[in-house]
């Protein structure tokens, strides 16, 4: 098992967060694994970003031109990183804040209103959660109860918030889940 | 202790007071910032004192300072704040203190920018500073390896009594990675110091100075440090990949740029490339018999660097024309690909063909 995962976003949407999440929940699980920020000057004004590396021996490159699966939180991000999603890869897409359709066809596409979702189940905040339970859901690499205990752990004692994210992560894996079951049928 | 995820600046500052070390003096620069937030949070928990100099210059005098009094201590910066420190380096070096220094290496030359290099080679293991000496330099390719390396740092330090130098790159510096903290040390636990300045009641004064006036007795110091520098040369250490038997390639490469090499590794075997990884954990002392060995059974040598050739120049001192050494290195802060780093590999392969 080797997958490189870029999660992506406008600064404050919480990306560097899920993907602490992703790399915590992934280590607890046993896997050998890396968290990269973009910290320089392309992080002004476009895009915030990091990297995680899961996988099963220890890591090599802790960055990557090339990942198995992106999440992309807003519209300078797709256009960012859609073209370098490997073939066969995974693009989770924040259809509330992407007003365009995904131009690959090569990759698995799962579209989710995560800023509309997460509003409904309490605040735009968490949108994050959904997009990461929506990739979870979808790939399968990192078990849901993991990536909640760790979510658990960091805002521990502020149960509002853990609550909020919880529900988060269960819709987007919902989502995710069923987009894959619909990509199996086909 | 169980394993946390921790940045590698978070590791090398948790790591620093794990080694018993209670002092950092040091100034804010990108991209090592992490470490002084981290100790100036921390160092109070276990009585420490973090202390934010006017600038990097009364830095490192104050890490003279503490050194002298023969308290284990600790600086970080980055590459245009380390060139500041040096003098006060060339001071500690020539009394033979003990201290840790952290480079956190950026782009250059000047200014440059804040995103990876590693351009401060020459500068960390050919001393640096003025005069005539050298630094311990330890290369950390992981973040469990950088608190590993800065607790033996303090260690080799107080042995040698000469300052260690842990260098690293903002990519290094800023990744999180699972880390461990294998030793605890408290800091009445380490051995004596008797040669420190810590009041002279009931003994004769101790003495910690760098001027020598008199040529014959400066030389003898040279001569003593060059005996010194000669001992430390035991405590080399290296680390290999996949650089058993014969090989099409062998790849030299240290911090940053060894992790990536593996990865290109990993791609080139799977295509039937006999490539292998040599990778330096000391930069001084060299792990040069080490290198001789390896090398000797490979065709040739691609050293990979993010820098326009610097360790390059050592690798080819010691393999004295026995192999052809090719060069390949990104520079700007633009961290080399494990994919681009393979097409390297495999130019050089056809090449041979």
């Amino acid at each position: 098992m080797y997958s490189e995962i870029i999660m992506a976003g406008f600064g404050g949407q919480g990306v560097l967060l899920i993907g602490k999440l992703l790399a915590y929940a992934g280590m607890k699980s046993g896997m050998e694994v890396t968290w990269m920020p973009a910290y320089g000057p392309e992080m002004r004004g476009g895009t915030c970003n990091c990297t995680v590396v899961l996988s099963d021996r220890p890591v090599g490159s802790p960055v990557s031109r090339t990942p198995h699966g992106a999440i992309v939180l807003n519209l300078q991000s797709i256009d960012k990183f859609e073209a370098t999603v490997r073939p066969g890869g995974v693009l989770v897409v924040n259809t509330s804040l992407i007003n365009r359709e995904p131009r690959r066809g090569d990759i698995r596409n799962v579209l989710v209103p995560a800023n509309q979702i997460a509003l409904e189940a309490g605040g735009t905040k968490a949108a994050n959660m959904v997009a990461l339970g929506a990739f979870l859901g979808v790939t399968g690499l990192v078990g849901l109860q993991p990536v909640k205990d760790v979510l658990a752990e960091t805002f521990a004692g502020r149960q509002k918030i853990v609550q909020l994210n919880h529900v988060c992560l269960d819709k987007g894996f919902e989502i995710g889940q069923s987009q894959s079951a619909l990509a199996g049928a086909r | 202790m169980a394993k946390k995820l921790l940045k590698g600046c978070e590791a090398i500052g948790e790591a620093a007071v794990q080694a018993g070390c209670r002092l950092f003096f040091g100034y804010p620069i990108t991209p090592q910032n992490e470490i002084p937030e981290y100790m100036s949070g921390r160092l109070p928990q276990v009585a420490g004192t973090f202390v934010q100099a006017e600038s990097e210059v009364a830095a490192s005098n104050m890490l003279y300072g503490a050194a002298g009094a023969g308290c284990r201590c600790i600086t970080s910066s980055s590459s245009p704040g380390i060139s500041l420190m040096m003098e006060g380096l060339s001071y500690i070096a020539a009394s033979e203190l003990p201290v840790v220094v952290v480079n956190i290496m950026r782009a250059g030359p000047g200014l440059g920018g804040i995103l990876p290099s590693q351009g401060d080679y020459l500068q960390a293991t050919k001393g640096g500073g003025h005069g005539d000496y050298r630094l311990l330099v330890l290369a950390p390719s992981t973040v469990q390896e950088a608190a590993d390396l800065t607790m033996e740092a303090f260690d080799l330090a107080d042995k040698y009594r000469n300052p260690v130098m842990v260098l690293a790159d903002g990519l290094i510096g800023q990744m999180m990675e699972p880390v461990e903290f294998k030793r605890h040390i408290e800091p009445e636990d380490l051995p004596a110091k008797p040669w420190a300045t810590t009041g002279a009641r009931h003994r004769p004064p101790n003495i910690i100075n760098s001027l020598y006036l008199n040529a014959e007795e400066l030389e003898q110091h040279n001569l003593d440090l060059a005996a010194k520098y000669r001992r430390m040369q035991t405590e080399v250490r290296h680390g290999t990949y996949q650089a058993d038997g014969d090989l099409d390639v062998l790849i030299v490469a240290y911090g940053s740029v060894a992790r990536i090499a593996r990865s290109s590794i990993d791609v080139l075997r799977a295509k039937g490339i006999r490539v292998g990884l040599f990778r330096p954990v000391t930069l001084y002392p060299y792990p040069a018999e080490a290198l001789v060995e390896a090398a000797l059974r490979a065709s040739r040598v691609l050293v990979a660097e993010l820098s326009t050739g610097q360790m390059v120049e050592d690798v080819r001192a010691v393999l004295q024309g026995r192999r052809p050494v090719e060069f390949f290195g990104r520079m700007g802060g633009i961290v080399m690909s494990a994919e681009e780093l393979a097409e390297q590999v495999e130019k050089l392969v056809t090449v041979a063909a």
